[in-house]
């Protein structure tokens, strides 16, 4: 569902652009309103969230889609716990549809997906492993790097059980906003991925807001 | 008896409806699932007991065969980018892995929650519950579970994406599981978190060990899709067998 977001950005509290390959993670608060900005359009923003106060509490996407019945995130979606709390609302989406069935890429994945020559090209997964080993101070590790949104992606399932991986629906200047309902680490990876058009081949920053 | 089974059947048992269970199953294992009655979902779990870190990974299991459904001819992938299972042999032609487990609170929110002190045996047991006791067998905790399988349940998306569980089991449909490589299996007999049920489902699955034939360089699993080639031979690279 499409739905403008009535928040300025020059009253933002916090701006950054995070280029691609790059990751972004920052604690924001309970209240606080967090906007992901796609600049130049088509890009994938692969993101995990964590309870900041309990990081074993996590997004899950299994609850999150159970709960609302639909495998599309957009506005009007509360993102859900492994624990099925919720953690965030989805307040604010001028793309319309995001994904959270075709995970991050991963140097692994890259192999089966691609070929076994692309195995140390950089990869989602890899930004995330930088992530956690360089703040050990939130205590993540491997076991919290699981399944992420995607937004600004485009993976239909169709009525006959396929997965198709299409041309983005974003645009520049899309974004997608989100109220923590509980204190939120957010991780994102600016995917870098060249090989499929998730970000049409062509890897672009985003920029990250909170407000509040 | 499985077209790739070699030999006699090693060991069988029955999950009650509502049971959980674990066990290690050597690469080159058949396991034969059977959905006695109807009607029964079984939550499955898979790790490397080698890395427990290395575990079943859902999207990368759909976006690398680009399917929603699972059936035979699919392979269940790590996050490593290695296989763990090829589903062989399917009677079901459509498997779940997005929909996850029920909680206790949710449980009691869809059906009567019978617990251990009034009910025993017949309590209801919840399949986040089942997971969290069989992964702290093996020190794992609720920070490794994955989004599961849900094998014999069946839900489709409509063309706004929106989830419909559908009754897919007849009684004695069988899933043929055959092991890539050494496997930490987790499962579950608990109702899928869909299944509309008026009251808590308790439904067996009965599940048989073999050794399975040798892969063939036909294998329908390994060949249905170039990315199957190139997941086997990552298991041969971490194996170091050559394949």
């Amino acid at each position: 569902m499409i739905k403008e977001s009535t928040l300025n950005p020059d009253n933002a509290s916090f701006r950054k652009i995070v280029p691609a390959g790059d990751y972004f993670l920052h604690r924001i608060e309970k209240g606080q309103t967090l906007r992901i900005l796609d600049l130049e359009g088509n890009q994938a923003a692969d993101t995990l969230f964590y309870n900041a106060d309990d990081v074993s509490e996590r997004y899950s996407a299994m609850d999150t889609i159970r709960n609302q019945g639909n495998v599309y995130l957009s506005a009007g979606t509360t993102l859900m716990s492994n624990e099925d709390n919720p953690m965030l609302d989805i307040v604010a989406d001028t793309c319309g549809r995001h994904d959270t069935l075709g995970g991050a890429c991963a140097t692994e994945s890259n192999t089966v997906r691609y070929a076994l020559e692309k195995k140390c090209m950089h990869a989602c997964r890899d930004s995330w492993m930088l992530a956690i080993n360089e703040h050990e101070e939130f205590g993540l590790t491997k076991s919290d790097i699981t399944h992420n949104i995607n937004f600004f992606m485009n993976v239909p399932v169709t009525p006959e059980g396929g997965l198709t991986f299409e041309d983005g629906i974003s645009d520049a200047g899309k974004y997608v906003e989100l109220t923590a309902r509980m204190n939120i680490l957010v991780l994102i990876s600016n995917c870098p991925q060249l090989n499929n058009p998730c970000n049409a081949y062509n890897p672009t920053p985003v920029e990250v807001l909170i407000w509040g | 008896m499985s077209d790739y089974q070699l030999g006699d059947t090693l060991y069988e048992d029955t999950l009650g409806g509502g049971c959980h269970w674990s066990m290690r199953v050597r690469k080159g294992t058949l396991l034969t699932l059977t959905n006695v009655k109807g009607g029964a979902n079984l939550g499955l779990l898979m790790y490397n007991p080698e890395n427990l870190l290395e575990k079943y990974n859902a999207p990368d299991t759909l976006k690398c065969q680009h399917t929603f459904r699972l059936t035979q001819g699919h392979c269940l992938y790590s996050d490593m980018g290695r296989v763990f299972a090829s589903i062989v042999e399917d009677d079901c032609a459509w498997h779940d892995t997005v929909c996850g487990n029920l909680n206790k609170k949710q449980l009691q929110e869809k059906w009567t929650l019978k617990t251990y002190q009034d009910a025993l045996n017949g309590w209801t047991q919840n399949g986040y519950d089942a997971f969290l006791v069989e992964l702290a067998k093996y020190g794992l905790t609720r920070k490794d579970m994955a989004a599961n399988l849900n094998l014999f349940s069946k839900v489709t998306t409509d063309s706004q994406g929106n989830l419909r569980y559908e009754p897919n089991s007849k009684p004695g449909d069988s899933v043929v599981l055959r092991f890539e490589m050494d496997t930490l299996v987790l499962m579950h007999t608990c109702p899928h978190p869909l299944n509309p049920a008026a009251e808590y489902p308790v439904r067996p699955v009965h599940y048989a060990l073999a050794k399975a034939k040798e892969v063939q360089p036909d294998d329908e699993c390994m060949n249905s899709r170039p990315e199957n080639i190139r997941g086997f031979k990552n298991n041969a690279i971490y194996q170091f067998s050559g394949q």
